[in-house]
């Protein structure tokens, strides 16, 4: 019986129970739910929780439990030498899963039968070809140890499953009868329903965490097998970004980091004058229905996927910059640059800087700026003298999530900033950065537990890191300088 | 108090409020630069804006429209099917080649017959006119229907990309001298058959139904793969991100205690929604697919990462609008002996309902552009064949989504393929612009103010 047949059926019987718990508890009462302790349809909840969870619960924790058990018993056919060595064990393990499944598929094509599956003999049949057959396909020919363990592992997983669907709507059906036999009228349904459900969303709340510490972990246990494998000093202190092929690889993170600050400040340098001084007139100086207009429009551009900027890069942006500064003076001849990228991800920035500006400078109470104007000061002194340094704490908070955002941008940089990962000071030049290079040593083809391909999850561990302290850092400026008013 | 006024060293310089002073007119012109500044800022950002949305527009309309050459073909039976019984099994041998060569002879016959001179272009440079897609669409149609044989039918096969872009004017004699895959003289022919009607442009369907084809073919590109594997996910995400967010976010703001553990969930969501996007990706691919051992490029692993990055967007904005539902509800419903957990579910939620439903739009709107978490996971992967329906396991299998369709094909070195992506760009657009007016729209017809 499959999980999902067996979730149907535990979905069924709470419906039932729920039916039934609520008819019951009217009985019980006489017909008149003035009797009872809860409304009726507590009492129904109560059955259709306690007919589901036990069951559910049960299924989650077989489905983690059973593979280890029946892999436990299976590999006991495997040759000594091969049970010895983890790596070699997984693999056959493997290998005897796959052959099962082939099993199982050529089974529900009608190529093989039951009883010549179990009369199959590894030495007189040539079983990878069969199964090719029915389209599994198969690494090498099937050893005889192989197939009996894999006789050994459908068996298993049948008596399993049977067992498995057994258990669990028994537990189904049990649960559902005693809390019906529970109904009357004095008992608490309700008190017991809402605890289930606070325990739901105490659960829902803890997946943030969950996903903190998977981001920590996954990040963590790998970057740990990079520095195993290369010594961490010549990470973060190497200057050599070339990954090979064949090993001696030089995975020097400092260009990476260097092309990656160099966009970062470019894009500031686009993002904060424009998005400033947006934020400022809007606030400021444009009347209600020009901002009712505007505010929107600019909030556009954050709402267009990145990918649409970095194809504007590529295609627009980089060859304008190239044709009418890096060729003209000499300064490359490359479309994707550092400035290409940098000055896309500015574009992409100025609604992020200027809606978070905007809400800041309006946060800034109207007397400071009438006191300004009672003394004769213009609306520009106004903002430059008074209005602005109030909201400076706000504003470098501002400016530091950008900063973050910029350094964690990914599809504009891949698509317009190059490859090559160099040490320059040319803006025109083709540099690389972090992200880029997560996806390239992640989307190639080399083999996952190369240090080129793991030294993507230390690049991704020290994003993680530099972005999170940049956010803190935000957050902990706003709130320390921030001015109470009132 | 008078007698300070009087000793002041000097007489301050008199002016008139009538007659503006130097220093005035000064402060004024600063004033007039700085306002000119905050404008241009905003002009700037969004001309911008424009130009971009007019470059895609410009360049990716024509994706919606393909050149296409008609003419007739005798289907030989004798050649299609050999063994003469009609049957799908004997037939299905004839692979492709047979069938391009069948084509081929008639498009040779048809330009004969039709009187168009071909004097002078090899007869090899006329064959590549005609898309390498051509004899794979005919395959299938008369597999589909072998009746066919022996009759003469009027086709429609797609012209090469090259011929495709000189009648959009991407390709020009200019550039044709220059380009390997395409002569002067076959830009010439196509001229021809544009007059003698057999060859022009006309509306692509193919665009958003056909998955993807391979760099010979980009005339035969299309987004259904994408379009599905999009769709996918943004229902998987729906069904698994809003009832958990909107779970935890009643929680952390109805009945959480204030205390550490609570204060952590707290930072924690902050700090979710300000982590970059690809280490979203990093996680589903050490977790969902390594870990958990899930399909690389499934709409599945897709979906449970964008759950995962969008659910700090939903928690935050539900939480506001739970948030905005004012404490006098709330006492009115305790108040006549609801429950906590009633007061919540029956008073508070369905208030809060219009500002859930459009934090909720918005952040599955950004979840749909999302790219770099899904290259992650595998779904840049060159996918031929349309994922299965939902309930025969269709999230298992291997697809794409709209913007990676949008990046695979801007880095393929064929000039064709870049309109295909600012085509795909336009129908991403679509749906985020439909998504936003809905979210506009429940906003304007809900929006409350207590």
């Amino acid at each position: 019986m499959t999980v999902l047949l067996l979730l149907t059926i535990l979905a069924v019987l709470a419906a039932a129970g729920y039916v039934l718990g609520r008819r019951r508890a009217l009985a019980v009462a006489g017909g008149d739910p003035k009797q009872l302790h809860s409304l009726p349809g507590f009492y129904g909840w109560h059955t259709a929780i306690l007919a589901f969870v036990p069951g559910f619960l049960v299924l989650l924790l077989w489905l983690v439990i059973q593979p280890l058990v029946i892999e436990r018993g299976v590999a006991a056919h495997l040759p000594e030498s091969v049970q010895a060595d983890p790596a070699a064990r997984q693999l056959a393990l493997a290998d005897v899963r796959r052959v099962a499944s082939g099993l199982d598929v050529a089974l529900s094509q009608g190529a093989l039968t039951e009883g010549a599956i179990a009369a199959l003999d590894a030495s007189a049949t040539d079983l990878r070809a069969k199964l090719g057959e029915v389209g599994v396909a198969l690494g090498a020919a099937v050893s005889p140890e192989v197939l009996a363990a894999a006789k050994d592992y459908r068996e298993a997983t049948a008596r399993a499953a049977t067992l498995r669907a057994v258990v669990i709507i028994a537990l189904a059906l049990g649960g559902l009868a005693w809390a019906l036999k529970r109904i009357a009228p004095d008992f608490w349904a309700r008190n017991r329903v809402e605890k289930v459900v606070l325990w739901l969303l105490m659960l829902a709340s803890l997946i943030a965490i969950l996903t903190t510490i998977g981001i920590i972990w996954s990040m963590l246990s790998e970057s740990i097998n990079f520095f195993r494998q290369y010594p961490i000093g010549d990470f973060f202190f190497g200057l050599t970004w070339s990954p090979k092929f064949g090993g001696g690889s030089e995975l020097g993170f400092i260009p990476l980091f260097w092309g990656t600050i160099y966009i970062t400040v470019i894009a500031l340098l686009v993002a904060v004058p424009l998005g400033l001084f947006a934020a400022i007139y809007l606030a400021e100086y444009a009347s209600k229905r020009t901002r009712s207009w505007i505010k929107p429009m600019i909030e556009v551009i954050a709402g267009i996927p990145t990918v649409v900027y970095g194809l504007f890069a590529l295609i627009t942006v980089g060859p304008f910059l190239r044709d009418v500064f890096a060729q003209p003076f000499g300064l490359g001849s490359s479309g994707s640059s550092v400035m290409t990228a940098g000055v896309v991800i500015g574009i992409l920035n100025i609604p992020f800087i200027s809606s978070l500006s905007d809400d800041i400078i309006n946060a800034v109470p109207q007397s400071l700026r009438d006191g300004s104007f009672g003394i004769g000061a213009t609306r520009s002194e106004t903002i430059r003298q008074v209005v602005l340094p109030a909201a400076l704490p706000g504003i470098a908070g501002a400016i530091l999530m950008g900063a973050s955002r910029a350094i964690g941008e990914t599809m504009i940089v891949v698509m317009g900033a190059g490859a090559a990962a160099k040490l320059s000071l040319n803006p025109f030049e083709a540099m690389t950065t972090m992200t880029v290079k997560i996806v390239g040593q992640l989307t190639g083809d080399t083999d996952f537990h190369s240090p080129e391909t793991l030294v993507a999850f230390a690049l991704g561990m020290t994003l993680f890191v530099i972005t999170l302290c940049l956010n803190v850092l935000a957050v902990w400026i706003v709130r320390k300088y921030r001015e109470q008013y009132e | 108090m008078s007698d300070t006024t009087a000793t002041l060293p000097g007489e301050p310089k008199r002016g008139s409020i009538l007659v503006a002073s130097d220093r005035m007119r000064r402060r004024n012109r600063i004033e007039g630069i700085f306002r000119w500044l905050g404008l241009t800022a905003i002009v700037a950002s969004l001309s911008v804006l424009a130009l971009m949305l007019f470059t895609i527009f410009r360049d990716g309309s024509s994706a919606f429209f393909q050149a296409k050459l008609s003419f007739p073909v005798t289907l030989e039976a004798q050649v299609l099917d050999p063994a003469g019984n009609r049957s799908r099994d004997e037939m299905v041998k004839q692979t492709t080649v047979t069938y391009g060569k069948v084509l081929e002879g008639a498009f040779l016959a048809a330009l004969a017959e039709k009187g168009i001179q071909t004097a002078d272009i090899p007869e090899k440079d006329i064959r590549t006119m005609l898309s390498k897609a051509g004899p794979g669409e005919l395959r299938a149609r008369v597999l589909a229907e072998p009746g066919l044989l022996g009759q003469t039918i009027e086709v429609t096969v797609l012209a090469g990309g090259r011929i495709d872009g000189y009648l959009k004017g991407r390709v020009t004699m200019q550039s044709a001298e220059r380009d390997g895959n395409v002569t002067t003289e076959q830009l010439v022919l196509a001229d021809r058959l544009k007059d003698a009607g057999m060859l022009g442009l006309s509306w692509n369907w193919n665009f958003l139904t056909n998955p993807d084809a391979s760099d010979q073919r980009p005339e035969a590109a299309g987004l259904g793969v994408a379009i599905i594997g999009s769709a996918f996910m943004m229902v998987l995400v729906l069904i698994m991100c809003v009832p958990v967010g909107v779970a935890s976010s009643i929680y952390l703001e109805e009945f959480a205690p204030k205390n550490r553990f609570t204060d952590l969930i707290e930072v924690n969501i902050a700090n979710l929604a300000a982590v970059p996007s690809i280490v979203y990706g990093i996680l589903g691919l050490a977790i969902f697919i390594n870990f958990a051992g899930f399909p690389q490029s499934s709409s599945l692993v897709g979906a449970l990462v964008l759950s995962l990055q969008t659910l700090p967007t939903v928690i935050i904005a539900t939480r506001a609008s739970i948030r905005a539902v004012p404490p006098s509800i709330r006492d009115a419903a305790l108040g006549v002996g609801a429950s906590r957990m009633q007061t919540v579910f029956h008073h508070v939620l369905p208030l809060a309902m219009p500002g859930i439903l459009t934090g909720t739009i918005l952040g599955l709107a950004s979840a749909l552009g999302e790219t770099a978490p899904l290259l992650l996971i595998g779904m840049v992967a060159f996918v031929s064949n349309h994922p299965s329906g939902p309930l025969d396991g269709g999230i298992l299998d291997p697809a794409t989504a709209l913007p990676v369709q949008v990046y695979s094909w801007a880095t393929r070195s064929d000039p064709a393929f870049i309109e295909r992506s600012n085509g795909a760009i336009i129908v991403l657009l679509v749906f985020l612009l439909a998504m936003n007016v809905t979210a506009i729209l429940l906003r304007r017809k809900f929006e409350r103010r207590w």
